[in-house]
């Protein structure tokens, strides 16, 4: 699906795989691929959260914000970064403590966590204070950004730990059956609260980057990323039950989400039209997951059905013998 | 021998909210014997598994494991000392690998950090396909996703995750519930091998029919109760199915 789209794009404008569109693309992109890593993770657990595009809002304004107060630039990062990490620490808990659904609890401080967000900006955006080290994170190489390096070193740490680690093994049996993990003696809550926090943690290293890409804490950053991180997830192969998904996938999908936007851009088509795309890429990527799903289960089904006819056979032949 | 039981309850009480599920149960089980725990839904065979296997623990009374007075607080700590219970339902990831199902919770890891460390994939798919020949379950790859399995195969990997953990005593709650005759005989036969190897077995269901060819020893319990504890010599399918329907 990613080399049809991406072909069909290229027939329309052949500038769409230039060097040139392919830098501004993937100068934005890692930022999309880190928050939807942090997603993937947490579904892959079993769990939402709806909050990480106001995390992302929030965290890189706390920052701006505490260097305006006078904090040293390295202090004011790390306090912003635990905020993120709180934010997932408080999801995390209202939905583990008082077994509500993740999504109602992550709704909720989707709402929190943008007001405070625009409370701190007390109306108007402040300027971006230089002292932050901005180069650092979104330095401008020949084509790409060090975001992207950022990101990778973000999703090769992730990908070792959800497919090489036990910690990975824990995370996808919480996902794939709590009960069955928890009678395996997988503390099942407290995996789930890493991925929160983890969740909430990338979110806000993601917002942050954004903000030093741009060098302006915008209070609306992030609007509706929640929805865009887990079509990223869901179109990457991560199931919204739990216990399936890879990082790769989800990078994926978020690289395709971006690609589709800067593509019907370039293909001339009306921008508004990106939801649209968007909406059709969700749906039919979960069809087709679903379909070879199904097509595999089919198989098997059809080969026990098989089994347990011959046996069957077999027991009646057995109960005429009986009979005899 | 000195001890030859190897788990021995004495006067176990257990209420959930008002109700006695349990009551005053008092039971032997001996060394390297196929124990079968028979009785109707409802009459306190789950309450008591969940004792032994340390996810409950009873409101009184006492368990000894090998001679020695246990209390567990975790099904980590029953399975630490080589209780291994195997649930009706959950008892394996679908979703995941054999491999991957089998270590559960136990990963072979090397560069640990604390509790967390890199695991050893290729020694890990290796150790899980012996376990597997070891219950004489020969499957393609320990790659497969268990949702790829049979029941009776699933099963197979669960005894042969309990035999590879050297387990002591395996619980099996209802494990031919909802299996093909060709399945249940396959699960039967797992269990058969298990007493080859030294592992005692507490099989559980309602169907006596199962557990009776592969018993040593029959329980039958009904409203909470033990209301007989016969050695198989003793008895004969009749009898037993007499106390299953009467209680």
């Amino acid at each position: 699906m990613f080399v049809v789209i991406m072909t069909g794009f290229f027939i329309a404008n052949e500038n769409f795989l230039s060097a040139r569109n392919i830098r501004i693309v993937m100068g934005i992109t890692p930022e999309y691929i880190i928050v939807a890593i942090g997603i993937a993770i947490l579904m892959i657990s079993g769990e939402f959260d709806l909050s990480v595009g106001s995390v992302f809002a929030l965290v890189p304004m706390t920052m701006v914000q505490l260097v305006h107060q006078g904090m040293p630039p390295w202090v004011a990062i790390a306090l912003g970064l635990s905020i993120g990490i709180a934010v997932g620490f408080v999801n995390g808990f209202i939905t583990l403590r008082f077994g509500i659904p993740s999504f109602i609890a992550t709704l909720g401080m989707l709402y929190i966590a943008r007001s405070l967000t625009t409370v701190a900006t007390g109306g108007f955006p402040p300027p971006f204070p230089h002292e932050l080290p901005n180069e650092l994170f979104v330095f401008q190489f020949e084509v790409f950004r060090a975001s992207l390096f950022w990101m990778l070193g973000v999703a090769f740490i992730a990908g070792i730990m959800l497919h090489r680690s036990n910690l990975g093994n824990w995370i996808y049996s919480t996902g794939g059956d709590t009960a069955a993990a928890s009678s395996m003696g997988i503390k099942t809550n407290n995996v789930k609260m890493f991925c929160f926090i983890l969740c909430g943690f990338l979110a806000g290293f993601a917002g942050m980057i954004q903000t030093f890409r741009i060098e302006a804490p915008l209070p609306s950053q992030g609007y509706l990323l929640e929805l865009e991180s887990i079509a990223a997830a869901v179109i990457g192969g991560v199931s919204l039950f739990g216990g399936v998904g890879t990082i790769f996938g989800a990078a994926i999908g978020a690289i395709l989400i971006r690609f589709l936007e800067s593509g019907i851009i370039m293909a001339r088509i009306d921008a508004e039209w990106f939801r649209a795309g968007l909406g059709s890429l969700i749906i039919i990527s979960v069809v087709f997951n679903t379909w070879v799903v199904r097509r595999g289960e089919n198989m098997v089904h059809k080969n026990q059905a098989e089994e347990n006819e011959n046996s069957s056979q077999k027991n009646e032949s057995v109960t005429e013998s009986k009979d005899d | 021998m000195i001890n030859e039981n190897i788990i021995e309850c004495k006067d176990l009480n257990k209420y959930y909210s008002g109700v006695h599920a349990l009551k005053n149960l008092s039971l032997k089980i001996k060394k390297d014997s196929v124990v079968g725990l028979i009785g109707d839904n409802g009459a306190g065979k789950s309450t008591l598994i969940k004792i032994l296997s340390g996810a409950h623990s009873p409101d009184s009374g006492h368990i000894y494991f090998e001679g020695n007075e246990v209390k567990f607080k975790s099904t980590k700590e029953a399975m630490n000392l080589g209780i291994e219970t195997i649930y009706q339902y959950s008892a394996l990831i679908p979703q995941m690998s054999i491999a991957r199902n089998i270590f559960i919770g136990r990963e072979q890891t090397t560069f640990s950090l604390g509790s967390i460390g890199l695991m050893k994939t290729k020694s890990m798919d290796k150790a899980a396909m012996d376990a597997l020949n070891d219950v004489e379950l020969h499957l393609r790859s320990p790659d497969t996703p268990v949702n790829q399995l049979s029941g009776g195969e699933r099963q197979g990997v669960v005894i042969a995750r309990a035999m590879y953990f050297k387990s002591k005593v395996l619980i099996l709650d209802e494990p031919t519930n909802h299996l093909s005759v060709k399945e249940t005989n396959k699960v039967l036969r797992f269990v058969e091998g298990l007493k080859k190897q030294g592992v005692t077995s507490i099989f559980i269901t309602h169907n006596l029919s199962h557990v009776y060819p592969i018993a040593d020893h029959l329980c039958v319990m009904a409203r909470g109760e033990k209301i007989a504890d016969l050695a198989k010599e003793d008895t004969n399918i009749d009898e037993l199915t007499d106390l299953l329907v009467n209680g």
